[in-house]
């Protein structure tokens, strides 16, 4: 044989999926090592990009191509220009989507490499099907309809310049897997399923799986399916799932957030049940995944349609990085292997199924390039040397034998049987790497790697699926529970937990099987092509697996390209994450910010308006009183957490109809006292020092609350602008209904794009803070949002978006206003105490007994003798001091009546003390 | 048999182990034998018996240029009683404060008197607003109920624009801004509690109830720089500055009857009679209670602890009270608190230790922030003397004290920013005198300490150019047991153990230094011959 590249000089080649790992790959090495074959790639536009844009953005961009635009300099953009066609379609749709141009193009091809595949083991069935299944054969169809095409164009350039090489059919090469063997067990030749049923002349085989299946039904099927779960999604029932889902994930976040929540967990339920109806579908037919299937019928179908055309099949294991070519270690994206081995060396997967002498059959992206191109160039009949008889009668299945094609070739690029990697050499050298070449966690300590024990697949995912169950229903408990700020690093910890799990889970379900397989992939037939090379072929185009040293690869290629990709931590001094945060702080707090808003509770303060009701209520009652009151709020309490995670507007509409017939004045009298001595106790000092620093910046500050305005009104210093809820007010009493909606949701982001509008203020150069998923309108409407002491809820979505998160805490562990120790000798107040408790209300309590003063037990009883022989003499003061207030009152009459009350009083404290 | 005296003892190897306050705590720790000493204050003075009776005859026999009470007072006339906040004493007293005792005859010779206009005012000075509670402790509740309802209870407010009233300048150009009630009544009576030497005399007035435009030009580094100690009358820059101002009031006719009281040195309740007994008089119960509270406090919640120590009522008792002009007055207040008070030590030493206790006077009802540490190890405790500073001039101060990183956000909101912005970028006093203006006018902590329980917005700043003297004296400050972060934000060195702290100190002080231990609480003040 010819060169490969003196060969494929000549030849124009067309390729699908150029912008996939291995297309990319195949691209590069086109462009690298031929000087003049043409290339014509099939590239998807999709809505925002063009095929042509995809051409630079997706593929020429890519560090694949680093030693070509070193080598080619300047001219790498005019070399590529002049051998690259980029032709716009799509491998779903009929046709391929070519237009007359794109028919064109294609019939000038001597080559069609077909590369596009759906590659996630956890494709829904249809679209594995659209693309694993459909794609070759639409591929193959657009060749036959471009054949007349084709044989105009070679009558043409046949009159004009001498066509050495007589074949006119483009050479169609499938990129399949070996894996369409399936769950085989043993050895699995490079054979198609027709030819092994053939060979063995039974249906059951000894070389691959040859399931009968009826593909055309499974297409219907799948297609069906989507459009039942379409409608089965659309279902009250269903609908009503996932609104409540979308609403305990949300929270009181408004109702256009959860609308459209809820219409993405409808899609996602649909296609999650795709996904799961096509692993059913596939493991029932005996192949681990969809993938896998699909691609097993792929090959089936167009062997079975397209004998007219010229096949070849090249049928990869698992793709890794690269041995050698374009560089040592070049990968793209995130494969399979990849997110496993970080998940490890980050200490999350404490086990993985597989067993240790089990193979692991991973072959380097270029050795696959090599074996691509060597079939093409070697083209599509069987390698010389090779007796037909070996896999014969190939074609017995031809009912249209328009050509005398030869048999399909079937090749496996894979290392199993020639050059295996065990399971276990492969965990071994893993381990032994990221002991020598740890990842830091976030403190700076180094991670250590778990010892695996190999157990079975089975027991490790009941494991995990065990640990996701008990984590859930923690989180779900810990969510419910009212209180929020309470036990926030406990739900972001047990998150944590179960995510980690979750993701292990994933792993260990969509890829075990791959460390389970028992299959053994042949390449007797690669390896007769790899003898027909050229001997300078053989080095620049190695495919031979028995030249890979694993140990080499593992520890000096694969896992270095890994690491490298996985933006991980490896070294202790790293500080990618706090500069990050550091970054996101000089962002908010740049002077370019215009506006700056703050949500109250548990943002500013940790209090809220539960805390403020009972403290006004029982401001001025007894101990019996108050436990009456608190009691009757207790009672209440499950309707009202219910209804603020429903809906927190109408939560502070029910909870403010409290306040009905109550006096404003005094309120607002009481609120000052409440203010200094209850929420300035639990304010964050941090926030106000933020909120101090925006001022400083000149930032206009806007505090956006459901509190209520007199609850509110000494914040007034610190803001330019307090947007609060108002109490109707009738003849000085609260009438119990709002004077306007509250500013909760939804209605928080109107209002304050209203008043962004009316003070022409930027939002998308504003900040804000908020700490639970209510404030999310609030939030997703300025430019920098910040979650602080941020919910289960919202800090999930925070870090989803990449929000800046922070943590802000109370001066004080506990800070309380301290007074005397409270007297728990009674029943009474222990009750008291434990209710108190409940409600965060201790140190008012405590207040309030100390405020009795000299008559409450905890004034020793010192001062309450003294004060019984002051009382003696009380009645002589009192009326005396009185009768110069009445007096008094004669310059101002105001103070008239409160003269009188005086002397009650007076008198009155002096019997109290008795 | 008049009580026995200060003393001093000389450590030897059969010396028990002292005790060191620690915060809302307390250890017994062993000192170096033949190189350590202990000065104990002396044991509390016996109280006047008829308490009563003592304070009418004070009203009515007046000390230095001074008419009787009674003769002040006539109808029509306008009467204003101005107080001592809650920094005093301390710890708060049993009920009835002495406070509420002398305001009591005060206002029944006014009621005698026919007197129609008469007002309370809380001398706050720059200090948070009292609360209903403490007022009432402060008062009594027959007091506090006959004014506080109709506004004639008012509390000090040195930001009210309304309320002060601008006097004019001394000869040194200090401004003097006072209460505008106070300034405009015909009767000006001030009743004080002594505890230190500083408090009282015409600092009563001119710091207790002037603006933060007045007190700024004697609280400030300068001044505090040149007054050593500012508990010593006549070597105390702030006294001086306050004498001028004291005197330039009184010029602009403003009549002032001002009552001192001091009170014995009785601090804790039998209970915890052992904290102010000598350890080596430790009794079987003595003993037995330091043990079983130790166990108890260290069992506790942060929490529980500090409201336990805060629910403590001293048991001090009257055992002076004079009344009449502000300089005779004070003179023989003086005379008093060191007749209680005072302590002969001899000679300097290398090395001065102290336990910080529970309380200062910022800190009642709240928590002792690390700035106040500081404040009351370095401002107050190495103040306490007369003559020479007990440690000597680079010497070393070790301080026992948990000094957590916590403040109350009420009482001390621009402390926690002094802390985390202006500490963070120096400790020297001389140099934060640049943040002062914008704490000092910031609107929010003036809002705070007008309508909250808020100290002012500049006090921080005052607290640590109260440690200005000990800092410039000093070579090294160390702190046992310390909040690490806290100590080293304070400039500080933290050290984990007593014997460590000592080690780290010879390192500024040389081999073999001595060291002198004060057994503070009870106070105390140092005569160093």
């Amino acid at each position: 044989m010819d060169s490969i590249a003196s060969i494929l000089n000549k030849k124009v080649i067309f390729i699908t999926g150029a912008t996939g790992f291995l297309g990319t790959a195949l691209v590069e090495r086109l462009l690298r090592c031929t000087d003049e074959c043409q290339i014509v790639l099939l590239i998807r536009s999709s809505p925002r990009t063009s095929a042509l844009r995809r051409l630079d953005k997706d593929l020429l961009n890519n560090d694949c191509f680093d030693p070509l635009r070193e080598q080619l300099g300047d001219q790498f953009h005019d070399v590529v220009s002049s051998r690259v066609t980029v032709v716009e379609g799509d491998v779903t749709r009929p046709g391929l989507g070519l237009d007359q141009q794109g028919m064109e193009q294609l019939a000038r091809c001597d080559i069609a490499i077909h590369s596009a595949a759906a590659v996630a083991f956890d494709s829904p069935l249809d679209s594995a099907i659209e693309i694993n299944l459909l794609g070759p054969s639409r591929l193959a169809q657009a060749i036959r309809d471009a054949s007349t095409l084709r044989m105009q164009h070679i009558a043409e350039t046949q009159a004009t310049q001498q066509i050495q090489d007589a074949s006119t059919a483009t050479h169609l090469i499938s990129i399949s897997t070996a894996y369409v063997a399936g769950t085989h067990q043993g050895n699995a030749e490079e054979v198609l399923s027709t030819q092994a049923i053939a060979r063995n002349r039974s249906s059951r085989t000894t070389t691959t799986v040859t399931t009968d299946v009826d593909i055309e039904a499974e297409i219907d099927f799948a297609r069906r399916l989507r459009s039942d779960l379409q409608a089965e999604s659309r279902r009250p029932e269903r609908l009503k799932n996932f609104v409540s889902a979308a609403r305990k994930e949300m929270g009181s976040a408004g109702p256009h957030l959860l609308a459209e929540r809820s219409e993405r967990l409808r899609q996602d339920w649909v296609k999650e049940s795709m996904v799961e109806a096509g692993k059913m579908r596939s493991q029932s037919m005996g192949w681990p995944d969809a993938y896998a299937f699909t691609k097993a019928l792929g090959e089936r179908m167009l062997t079975q349609q397209y004998q007219d055309i010229p096949i070849s099949i090249v049928r990869p294991s698992i793709i890794e990085s690269a041995i050698s070519q374009p560089y040592p270690g070049w990968i793209r994206g995130f494969r399979m292997a990849e997110p496993i081995i970080i998940s490890y060396a980050k200490g999350l997967l404490k086990e993985f199924p597989g067993t240790p002498e089990g193979i692991i059959d991973v072959i380097p992206v270029d050795m696959v390039v090599s074996a691509i191109l060597a079939v093409a160039a070697h083209g599509p009949s069987l390698p010389e040397n090779e007796q037909p008889s070996m896999s014969t009668p190939l074609r017995s299945v031809s009912t249209t034998s328009q050509t005398n094609n030869p048999p399909v070739a079937v090749y496996h690029v894979a290392t199993g049987s020639r050059n295996p990697l065990r399971y276990g050499t492969l965990v071994d050298l893993v381990k032994e790497w990221f002991s020598a070449n740890p990842l830091y966690d976030t403190d700076g300590q180094p991670i250590d790697v778990p010892e695996w024990s190999f157990p079975g697949r089975g027991r490790v995912q009941t494991q995990l699926k065990r640990s996701i169950k008990v984590l859930s229903s923690l989180e779900r408990i810990n969510s419910a529970i009212p209180v929020h700020s309470f036990g926030q690093d406990l739900s972001a910890r047990l998150e944590e937990s179960r995510t980690k799990a979750q993701r292990a889970l994933t792993y260990a379900e969509l890829y075990g099987a791959y460390t389970e397989t028992d299959a053994v992939f042949m390449v007797d037939r690669l390896l007769t092509l790899y003898s027909t090379l050229h001997d300078d072929d053989k080095r620049e185009y190695c495919f031979d697996p028995a030249t890979i040293d694993w140990a080499t690869y593992v520890r000096q290629i694969h896992l270095p390209s890994v690491v490298s990709h996985a933006r991980v931590r490896t070294s202790p001094t790293s500080t990618r994450s706090v500069s990050r945060s550091g970054r996101a702080l000089k962002a908010i707090l740049s002077p370019d910010r215009e506006m700056a808003v703050f949500d109250l509770e548990n943002t500013l303060v940790s209090a809220n308006v539960v805390d403020s009701y009972i403290w006004l209520a029982t401001r001025h009652l007894s101990g019996s009183d108050r436990l009456s009151v608190i009691s009757k709020l207790v009672v209440q309490l499950p309707r009202l957490i219910a209804m603020d995670r429903k809906d927190r507007g109408d939560f502070l509409r029910t909870f403010y109809r409290f306040y009905e017939n109550a006096d404003i004045d005094a309120l607002q009298k009481d609120a000052l006292e409440f203010f200094h001595s209850y929420i300035m106790n639990r304010s964050y000092p941090a926030g106000i020092a933020r909120l101090k620093k925006h001022r400083n910046l000149g930032h206009r500050t806007v505090l956006i609350t459901g509190s209520l305005d007199f609850l509110v009104a000494p914040l007034q210093p610190l803001f330019d602008e307090i947007i609060c809820a108002r109490l109707d007010v009738k003849d000085k009493r609260a009438t119990g209904r709002l004077a306007s909606p509250p500013p909760t949701g939804e209605a928080r982001a109107l209002l304050l794009a209203r008043y962004a509008e009316a003070n022409d203020i930027d939002l998308s150069q504003s900040v804000a803070y908020g700490d639970s998923v209510s404030d999310l309108p609030l939030l997703e409407s300025v430019g920098f949002p910040v979650a602080v002491n941020a919910d289960q809820k919202l800090s999930a979505m925070a870090k989803k978006r990449g929000w800046h998160s922070e943590n802000w805490k109370t001066a004080a562990p506990q800070a309380k206003q301290l007074t005397a120790i409270p007297p728990l000798s009674n029943g009474q107040s222990l009750t008291g105490f434990l209710l108190s408790r409940a409600f965060g209300m201790m140190s008012q309590v405590r207040q309030d007994k100390a405020r009795q003063g000299p008559g409450s037990p905890d004034a020793g009883s010192a001062s309450t003798m003294r004060h019984t022989a002051l009382y003696d003499r009380s009645d002589q003061i009192a009326p005396k001091l009185a009768s110069a207030e009445v007096r008094d009152t004669r310059k101002t009459p105001k103070l008239a009546s409160e003269g009188s009350v005086n002397t009650r009083k007076a008198k009155k404290t002096g019997r109290d003390s008795r | 048999m008049s009580p026995r005296p200060g003393y001093v003892l000389e450590v030897d190897r059969t010396t028990p182990p002292v005790l060191f306050w620690n915060g809302e705590g307390y250890l017994l720790e062993r000192l170096p034998p033949e190189q350590s000493r202990i000065v104990y204050p002396p044991d509390p003075l016996k109280p006047l018996e008829d308490t009563t009776e003592h304070i009418r005859n004070a009203l009515s026999h007046p000390i230095g240029d001074s008419q009787p009470l009674k003769s002040l007072l006539h109808p029509g006339m306008r009467l204003t009683i101005a107080f001592d906040d809650v920094s005093l004493p301390l710890p708060p007293m049993q009920q009835p404060d002495v406070r509420q005792l002398v305001i009591e005859e005060v206002l029944e010779l006014a009621a005698d008197a026919g007197i129609e206009d008469v007002a309370l005012i809380a001398a706050l000075s720059l200090h948070r607003r009292m609360t209903e509670h403490e007022l009432r402790h402060a008062l009594g509740d027959r007091v506090y109920d006959a004014f506080a309802p109709y506004g004639l209870l008012m509390q000090h407010d040195a930001e009210d624009p309304d309320g002060l009233v601008f006097l004019g300048t001394t000869n040194l150009g200090e401004e003097v801004e006072i209460n505008k009630r106070a300034a405009t009544s015909d009767l000006l009576v001030y009743v004080n509690i002594n505890l230190v030497p500083m408090d009282g005399g015409h600092k009563s007035v001119a710091t207790g109830l002037a603006s933060y435009r007045s007190v700024r030009h004697h609280h400030n580094v300068e001044t505090m720089l040149n007054s050593k100690s500012f508990m010593d009358m006549h070597h105390s820059e702030l006294h001086s500055a306050n004498w001028r101002m004291g005197r330039y009031i009184r010029e602009q006719g403003i009549k002032i009857f001002q009552i001192e009281t001091t009170l014995n040195t009785n601090t804790f309740p039998p209970q915890f009679s052992f904290l102010q007994k000598r350890e080596w008089e430790w009794g079987p119960k003595d003993r037995a209670s330091f043990i079983a509270s130790s166990k108890a406090l260290s069992i506790m919640g942060d929490r529980a602890r500090r409201a336990l120590f805060h629910s403590i009522k001293a048991p001090l008792q009257l055992t002076s009270i004079q009344a009449g002009e502000v300089e005779a007055v004070h003179q023989v207040t003086i005379e008093n608190v060191l007749k209680q008070q005072l302590v002969n030590v001899d000679g300097q030493t290398d090395i001065l230790t102290m336990g910080l206790p529970y309380i200062s006077p910022y800190n009642v009802n709240s928590i002792m922030n690390p700035i106040l540490v500081a404040c009351l190890g370095l401002g107050y405790l190495f103040n306490m003397y007369i003559g020479k500073p007990l440690v000597r001039e680079g010497g070393v101060v070790i301080m026992r004290h948990p000094t957590p990183l916590a403040f109350n956000t009420v009482h001390h909101p621009s402390y926690i920013d002094f802390f985390e912005e202006v500490l963070a970028d120096t400790t020297n006093p001389a140099e934060i005198s640049k943040y002062e203006e914008s704490y000092a006018t910031d609107p929010w902590y003036r809002e705070l300490y007008r309508t909250g329980h808020a100290y002012h917005g500049v006090h921080p700043f005052y607290m640590w150019y109260w440690t200005a003297h000990a800092l410039d004296h000093l070579s090294s400050v160390i702190v046992v047991g310390g909040n690490t972060k806290a100590v080293k934000r304070l400039g500080f060195r933290p050290a984990s153990t007593l014997a460590d702290a000592l080690e780290m100190a010879e390192d500024s002080v040389g081999g073999s230094p001595t060291i002198t231990h004060i057994r503070v609480p009870p106070l105390m003040m140092a005569e160093v011959s």
